[in-house]
């Protein structure tokens, strides 16, 4: 710590002079801080979606029972405890908004674009570090907004985070109006913080890499990160657009989406798709490239096939905008429609199982380093793939007509955005933890974590398969109205439980975060041996990043390379004379 | 970055946490407050004191002319608890044995202004029972408590739609009591229940105690009125609103009466 | 397996055979997959003083896990394809259906039989709430009509699921029942407190008994 200060130390004075508490910490515009601001909101908001899921949870598995504790809920929402149908709309819809917009995909953007591209490719900072000030607080506001709608009179939205209109467009359907409108209000203040977000790392990434960092030469995570801000930026105007006439409809009587005066209710769900697919992209391309940084550092190899990667990248961000209508297969959407959606949807398969091929490439014949990133790097791998294979299934328009809106959607959903994004985001913290604050989490626990934590998350989403095979619907309030689904009753007991376990032993999870805070051991500049630029500078990275611009000499998955001795090889590093195999290549 | 200032940071970042709290206890003392029942009669105007000595009274009956049309069993058929509770026939016009009409909801409608009347500390009680909601028409105070009972032990909701107050749409999945009420005067707040389209109700929200619903005996009551000049109406959902002006002098009880009906095919 | 509910119409069949086809195929490659991952894990697993082999790639495996499923994915499209028009291109509907309309609102099915006359928009027309009855082995085409918000009209014995959508006219669905009992009909997409409440009847009658049926209602 010392040292780091004395390097980084003359630096901020030089560029910005003593520096007041609050600008520093507060209106940061250190990219580092930023990121760090994220992801602490991030995880807060991560236990709200998480304390919500667990409300279903309790509903699905003993429905009508008093939830343990629920005395405290008030009357509007669960008088005596019992989950009132209404807070139950309310639970799925909010839990689904926290998750999607409050925590994965933030947790993904919000922290590791902005705390990994300006020490990944080299730069002192983004290129708007106002900008992404910026987009923090308006983030900040908008899941105030949100938390807050929870509590209003009626209620928060309860159409759904898709909010189908008409449903989610005329209050009287629902009994909501305020909490709808907030709704919208916290998803357009989301979709202005995002837009600054994005416009802020494609220029950096475009700009501002250091000499010797071409494209191809950085790492999957940056590219990944990179395609997010392009998918993003393209997208959430879309949905920012959408919401803004379904307000007009909510309050100022316009009927965009109504059957009234022309208005189209299917027009919501192909603005809302046309984002919302996309959307489902930028939840898992960041992580895919993360947990690829993080498969070659872990198996002490070279990534398996880094231009395909690269390529696979490309065409899943592309086959994502033509893909939205498999949401629509049996909405009334013109049938001859499905076949067209059907095929583009199955293509994305095939980059998908490039990607885990070649991840699965990447371990072979390495020598796998099994810490805790790496542990979660793997479950994703598992856990995607699971999730990649149930996607074929809904794809298939056929299929589809039975299985949509069950369960085994459910199912789907949670093996991407959990089984995959959630486990890549575990990674990517205890993986970055050491730069970020300067002190190692704790192995050990790290492990105990993962280990509890894929054993729960399997026991809970797994079973879903089963019940949406068996007809389950999605959204019940109460399963047991259905004669044909009593026979779940058992199954949707053991998830809840799970669940609750689930959710128990994140515990570990935080303790080890906020214990290590001060109480981790000191990391080193390179506690995983890694290649990337972010590991040149000490831990935690000081402010400005880099001493000098660093140059850099080749990719960043030079792992075992037979030029070393050591079994690393970082981008930075020169070297002369002997061998020089692809020393000065493209990688 | 040098140790101490790390440590502040992270007593930063758990005031952001605080912060972001707090904005969320904000929410829910406003909404407690908002959903918080009676805003009560109206400060400004005296509290009436009606004087027993010279007060008088409007009574009389509603009748019915005409064919009353016929009424159909409701089919309960998909929701055996109720069926099992006894057959239901459609009342949205319920003419009585006597042939005066049921269901009409009687009350003063001018006359009492300037005169204040504190919402009665007990509540009105409207039970759904059987799919059916009892009493079909009802009376409240403004601020007065309305207790909504499900007695079915199947899912209701009660959908209310009124124009003037604050809409709400709420359920109740098990046997429970909800409480609501109103904050303005408004006749007729309508409610429904979506589960069981033919469940209708109509709620009258005065401010003031002086109304009255015709029963099987057709005959209504508004007592003990200060002596005055007053526009009385009747209200009917079919055959909608008729009004009489009278004047109650001391200790006097007028006799009205009202015809609703099918005009002569 | 009897994890599928049971499939009691003449198409249940079709586009169950269509989810096995993809069962086995994901099935073959989740395995494979995570079997070749658990092979790894356990042979690769990290030694002292061992280096990984330095391999970049290769563009032949490239190309093989390209094609490879892309083939395996087209194939499924293919077969899925043979199936969905059948169900839902309304050109390709029975022509000798029976056609029932029903009126979905929050939260109830009213269903209006065509009577004796086994016409639609006649006098002796009936309608019947969250109860529907239909005559096996004869198709059938519903009428959608949503009054306020999507509806999902969802028999799963019959593997039939179409949202109705309010202002969308002439949206239509068939089905033949292929069994005699009762079924459940669900409301697929949520929409509103009393969504998991939205719960109809089906009972599949011979054609004798639903010839009764239709003149006792008369």
């Amino acid at each position: 710590m010392a040292t780091t200060e004395a390097a980084a130390q003359p630096r901020s004075q030089d560029h910005h002079g003593e520096m007041s508490f609050i600008r520093k910490y507060i209106f940061s515009t250190d990219h580092k801080v930023i990121g760090i601001q994220f992801l602490f909101t991030c995880l807060f908001f991560l236990a709200v979606g998480g304390l919500l899921a667990m409300m279903v949870r309790w509903q699905l598995g003993f429905p009508g029972q008093p939830m343990p504790g629920g005395g405290i809920m008030p009357d509007t929402m669960a008088p005596g405890g019992i989950v009132l149908p209404e807070f139950y709309n309310a639970l799925v819809t909010m839990h689904a908004t926290f998750m999607i917009f409050f925590a994965v995909m933030p947790l993904l953007v919000g922290v590791y674009a902005n705390f990994l591209i300006p020490l990944k490719i080299g730069a002192p900072d983004m290129a708007f570090p106002r900008l992404n000030m910026m987009s923090f607080w308006i983030f900040v506001l908008s899941g105030v907004v949100m938390l807050v709608s929870l509590f209003v009179e009626g209620g928060a939205a309860a159409a759904g985070w898709t909010a189908y209109a008409p449903l989610s467009a005329v209050p009287d359907y629902t009994g909501v109006s305020t909490g709808q409108q907030l709704w919208i209000i916290s998803i357009i203040l989301f979709g202005a913080s995002s837009l600054l977000g994005s416009v802020n790392y494609i220029t950096t990434v475009v700009n501002m890499r250091a000499p010797g960092m071409t494209l191809f030469r950085m790492p999957l995570s940056i590219w990944s990160l990179f395609i997010t801000a392009i998918l993003a930026l393209l997208a959430v105007p879309v949905l920012a657009g959408a919401v803004i006439m379904l307000l007009f409809d909510q309050t100022i009587g316009t009927t965009f989406f109504l059957p009234e005066n022309g208005g189209r209710p299917l027009l919501w769900q192909h603005l809302f798709w046309f984002f919302g697919h996309p959307e489902v992209y930028i939840l898992i391309l960041p992580a895919m490239g993360i947990v690829s940084d993080i498969l070659a550092n872990g198996s002490r190899k070279p990534i398996f096939g880094y231009r395909s990667m690269v390529y696979a990248l490309i065409a899943i961000a592309f086959l994502g905008w033509i893909v939205w209508g498999h949401h629509m297969f049996q909405s009334g959407m013109n049938p001859l429609l499905g076949a067209s959606f059907m095929v583009s949807t199955m293509a994305i398969a095939i980059p998908s199982a490039i990607k885990v091929f070649n991840w699965l490439g990447t371990i072979w014949r390495g020598n796998l380093q099994f810490h805790t990133p790496m542990l979660n790097a793997i479950a994703f791998v598992a856990l995607f793939t699971i999730g990649g294979l149930s996607g074929i299934f809904m794809a298939s328009n056929t299929v589809d007509i039975f299985i949509h809106d069950t369960y085994f959607i459910v199912a789907h959903i949670h093996y991407v955005l959990f089984g995959g994004s959630l486990f890549g985001i575990f990674a990517a913290i205890y993986f970055w933890y050491p730069k970020m604050f300067g002190r190692m989490m704790n192995e050990t626990w790290g492990k105990v974590h993962f280990a509890l934590t894929f054993t729960f998350y399997n026991l809970v989403f797994f079973p879903m398969h089963i019940l949406g095979m068996g007809g389950h619907m999605r959204r019940i309030y109460d399963p047991n109205e259905y004669e044909f689904l009593q026979r779940f009753q058992g199954m949707n007991k053991f998830i809840s439980i799970s669940a609750f376990l689930l959710f128990a032993v994140q515990v570990p999870f935080l303790i080890n975060f906020f214990w290590s805070l001060f109480k981790g051991k000191k990391a080193p500049d390179n506690p995983w041996r890694d290649n990337g630029l972010e590991w040149t500078v000490p831990s935690p990275a000081p402010h400005g990043n880099f001493e000098t611009a660093p140059t850099v000499y080749r990719g960043p998955y030079e792992f075992s390379s037979p030029d070393v001795e050591e079994d690393f090889l970082p981008q930075n590093v020169p070297l002369n004379g002997g061998g020089g195999r692809k020393v000065t290549g493209d990688r | 970055m040098n140790k101490h200032s790390m440590k502040s940071f992270y007593a930063l970042a758990f005031a952001l946490a605080a912060f972001v709290a707090a904005g969320c206890g904000g929410g829910g003392e406003q909404a407690a407050s908002d959903s918080g029942a009676a805003a009560g009669a109206s400060s400004d105007a005296a509290v009436a004191v009606v004087d027993a000595a010279t007060a008088g009274s409007v009574a009389g009956s509603v009748m019915f002319v005409g064919m009353a049309p016929e009424t159909m069993m409701i089919d309960m058929s998909e929701e055996m608890v109720c069926a099992e509770k006894g057959e239901r026939y459609g009342e949205t016009v319920a003419v009585n044995d006597n042939g005066t009409l049921a269901n009409v909801f009687v009350y003063v409608k001018e006359g009492l202004e300037g005169m204040s009347f504190p919402a009665p500390q007990e509540p009105v009680v409207l039970d759904q029972n059987g799919c059916w909601y009892i009493p079909r028409v009802l009376g409240i105070q403004v601020g007065q408590e309305l207790s909504i009972r499900n007695s079915d032990g199947v899912l209701h909701n009660i959908n209310a739609k009124p124009t003037v107050n604050r809409g709400f749409n709420i359920s109740q999945p098990v046997v429970m009591d909800t409480k609501r009420s109103f904050r303005a005067a408004e006749v007729m707040v309508p409610l429904e229940c979506d589960v069981h389209g033919w469940m209708q109700a109509f709620v009258g929200v005065l401010d003031h105690p002086y109304y009255s619903t015709t029963g099987a005996e057709g005959g209504f009551s508004l007592a003990p009125l200060p002596p005055g000049t007053y526009v009385i109406e009747a209200w009917h959902e079919v055959y909608g609103a008729q009004t009489q002006q009278v004047t109650v002098g001391e200790g006097e009880t007028i006799e009205i009466s009202f015809t609703f009906g099918e005009p002569a095919a | 397996m009897d994890w599928l509910p049971p499939a009691a119409s003449s198409y249940a069949a079709d586009i169950d055979k269509i989810f096995y086809v993809i069962l086995v195929v994901t099935g073959v490659v989740f395995v494979g997959v995570e079997a070749t991952l658990l092979f790894f894990l356990f042979k690769y697993r990290g030694r002292e003083g061992r280096k990984a082999a330095y391999i970049e790639g290769s563009n032949k495996a490239e190309v093989i896990w390209t094609v490879t499923p892309a083939i395996f994915i087209l194939g499924l499209a293919f077969a899925s394809h043979s199936v969905w028009p059948s169900v839902k291109n309304p050109d390709r509907f029975p022509s000798d259906a029976l056609e029932f309309a029903v009126r979905a609102e929050q939260f109830e099915w009213n269903f209006t039989y065509p009577g004796a006359d086994g016409v639609l928009g006649t006098g002796d027309d009936f309608t019947l709430r969250n109860q529907l009855h239909v005559p096996v082995d004869q198709p059938v085409v519903v009428r959608l009509e949503a009054v306020d918000v999507i509806h999902s009209f969802f028999i799963p014995a019959f593997r039939i699921k179409q949202d109705a959508v309010p202002g969308l006219s002439g949206q239509r669905l068939w089905f033949e029942a292929t069994q005699t009992g009762e079924f459940e009909l669900a409301c697929a997409e949520l929409c509103g407190l009393g969504h998991y409440r939205m719960r109809a009847r089906v009972i599949v009658h011979t054609q004798d008994e639903f010839g009764r049926w239709v003149a006792e209602q008369g």
